[in-house]
C-alpha cells in the first residue's frame, strides 16, 4: 500500500520583479500543500515573493537528443544579432 | 564526508580508447566541464554511484537532525533554542534537496527511505556519536559542519547538474551552521571553569570522529579514481582532511582549547599541519553498526516512518476526495 505523494516542480519569483525561476522540486499530496511545503523548503531566507508549483508529470520537455536539429538552425542566422550591422561612428549610439 | 564509503561496482578507470563511442562522448562532455542532466544518456555505473552517494548524503542530513534535535528542548536560552531550531530545519531542507536530486536518477523517495531504514544504505558515521552536553552543539556546528562544508564546496562543481545545484543551495545555508557552532564554543571557552571544561571535553570527543568524516585514505582505491574521473568526487579524502586540520587547528588555539592530538604540529616544509590519523578500526566498526548510537538513530528513523504512515495516507486520500468533489462540481 505504498503510494507516494506526487512530485511537484517549484518556481519562485525573487524580490526584484523578475520572472519565476525553477528552484527545485518536492513531494506533496496536493497543490495547496505543495505551496506550503515550498514556502518551508525554498523560502526560509526571504528568497521570494511568489511561488508557482506544477505537478512534474504535467511538464512537457524537449528531449536532449534533439539538441542538434532543434537549435542548430539559429546558428546560421547571425543577422538576428544587432552586432551584425556596422553603423558609422558619427551616428552615435543606436 | 557525508558520503564516506561509497562502494562502486567499477573496475577501475577505462581509458578513452577502451570506451565504446557513447561512453567516450559522455566522458568527453565531463572533461569539457559540461553538466550532465537527468534525461541525458549516462553509463549505468555513473547512475548507480551517484544514487549511492547522493542518497548517503541525503540520509546524513536527515539522521543528522537527531543528535542536535536532542538539545532543542534544553537549549540554555530562547535565542539559542530558536537558532538551533532553524539549524535543524535547514538540515531537513538539505535532505529534501538531495533526495530530489537522487530521484532524478530514477530511484523513488520511498525506496531511498526503505534502504535507509533496512540498513542497505548508510549515513555518515559521525551521527552515531552521542551529544552529551550543550557544548556538543558548539562542537557539532564548528567541527562537523566545518568538515561538511570542506567537502561540499568543491561538489558545487560536480558533473551532475541536479546534484551541483543542490550543493549550491546547501553551501549558501551551511556557513550559518558553522558560525553558530563556533559562537557557542567561544561563549563556553570564555565562560566559567566548568563551561571551559565542557568545551574541551566536547572537542576531545568530536575531533577524531570529525576527521573520520572524510573517509579512509583513498590512495589505493580504484572506486575513488573512477568517481574523480566522473567528477562526482572532486578531491581525495586525504586532501580534504589536511585542509580541514589546517583550518581548524588555529581556531582551536584561538579558543584556548587543546586539540586531543599530541603529534599535531605545524610543518613548515609542507605548509600544513602534521596530525595523527583517527582509529580506522573504530571507523569501520561504527559504519558496520556498532557505534554508540547506531541502534537509536535507526530506531528513531523507523519509528518516524512507521508512525507517519497514516498521515501520509490520510493526506493523499483527502487530496483525492477534494479533487473528485471539484470535478463533480464542474
Amino acid at each position: 500500500m505504498s503510494k507516494e505523494w506526487p512530485l511537484w516542480e517549484v518556481f519562485i519569483r525573487g524580490q526584484h520583479g523578475l520572472s519565476h525561476r525553477h528552484v527545485g522540486s518536492l513531494h506533496a499530496p496536493d497543490a495547496e500543500m505543495a505551496i506550503k511545503n515550498a514556502r518551508d523548503v525554498y523560502t526560509r531566507r526571504n528568497e521570494g515573493v511568489s511561488i508557482w508549483v506544477v505537478e512534474a508529470e504535467r511538464i512537457a520537455a524537449s528531449s536532449p537528443g534533439d539538441k542538434g536539429p532543434f537549435y542548430d538552425p539559429a546558428n546560421s542566422k547571425v543577422y538576428r544579432h544587432p552586432t551584425f550591422f556596422d553603423i558609422p561612428d558619427e551616428i552615435g549610439a543606436m | 564526508m557525508y558520503a564516506q564509503l561509497v562502494k562502486s561496482s567499477g573496475k577501475g578507470v577505462k581509458s578513452l580508447e577502451e570506451m565504446d563511442p557513447q561512453e567516450r562522448a559522455f566522458q568527453q562532455r565531463i572533461d569539457a566541464g559540461d553538466k550532465i542532466e537527468p534525461k541525458d544518456w549516462m553509463p549505468d555505473g555513473y547512475r548507480k554511484n551517484l544514487i549511492r552517494q547522493i542518497g548517503q548524503h541525503a540520509h546524513s542530513e536527515i539522521v543528522g537532525q537527531l543528535p542536535e534535535g536532542n538539545w532543542i528542548t534544553r537549549a540554555p536560552t530562547l535565542e539559542r533554542k530558536a537558532i538551533l531550531l532553524a539549524k535543524v530545519q535547514d538540515e531537513a531542507g538539505h535532505g529534501l534537496y538531495l533526495y530530489c536530486a537522487a530521484e532524478t536518477l530514477g530511484v523513488t523517495r520511498d525506496e531511498l527511505f526503505e534502504m535507509l531504514n533496512n540498513g542497505k544504505m548508510k549515513y555518515s558515521s559521525i551521527f552515531n556519536y552521542p551529544t552529551l552536553t550543550w557544548a556538543d552543539m558548539g562542537a557539532v556546528g564548528w567541527l562537523v559542519d566545518g568538515a561538511a562544508i570542506m567537502n561540499q564546496v568543491p561538489l558545487q562543481r560536480t558533473s551532475y547538474g541536479p546534484y551541483a545545484r543542490a550543493m549550491i543551495r546547501i553551501c549558501k545555508e551551511e556557513s550559518f551552521h558553522q558560525r553558530q557552532g563556533f559562537d557557542i564554543m567561544m561563549k563556553m571557552a570564555n565562560g566559567s571553569e566548568a563551561q571551559k571544561k565542557m568545551a574541551q571535553d566536547a572537542l576531545n570527543r568530536f575531533w577524531f570522529p570529525s576527521l573520520m568524516m572524510f573517509g579512509p585514505s583513498d590512495k589505493e582505491s580504484v572506486h575513488s579514481a573512477q568517481s574523480m574521473a566522473w567528477k562526482i568526487k572532486m578531491n581525495t579524502n586525504d586532501e580534504l582532511r589536511q585542509k580541514f586540520v589546517d583550518q581548524t587547528a588555529p581556531q582551536a588555539e584561538y579558543l584556548g582549547l587543546t586539540v586531543p592530538d599530541e603529534t599535531l604540529r605545524w610543518n613548515e616544509e609542507k605548509g600544513g599541519y602534521d596530525f595523527a590519523e583517527p582509529d580506522w578500526n573504530e571507523f569501520f566498526d561504527v559504519i558496520k553498526g556498532n557505534g554508540p548510537c547506531n541502534t537509536d538513530r535507526l530506531n528513531a528513523r523507523r519509528k518516524a516512518w512507521d508512525e507517519g504512515a497514516w498521515v501520509r495516507e490520510a493526506m493523499l486520500a483527502h487530496a483525492e476526495k477534494k479533487r473528485a468533489a471539484k470535478l463533480a462540481a464542474e
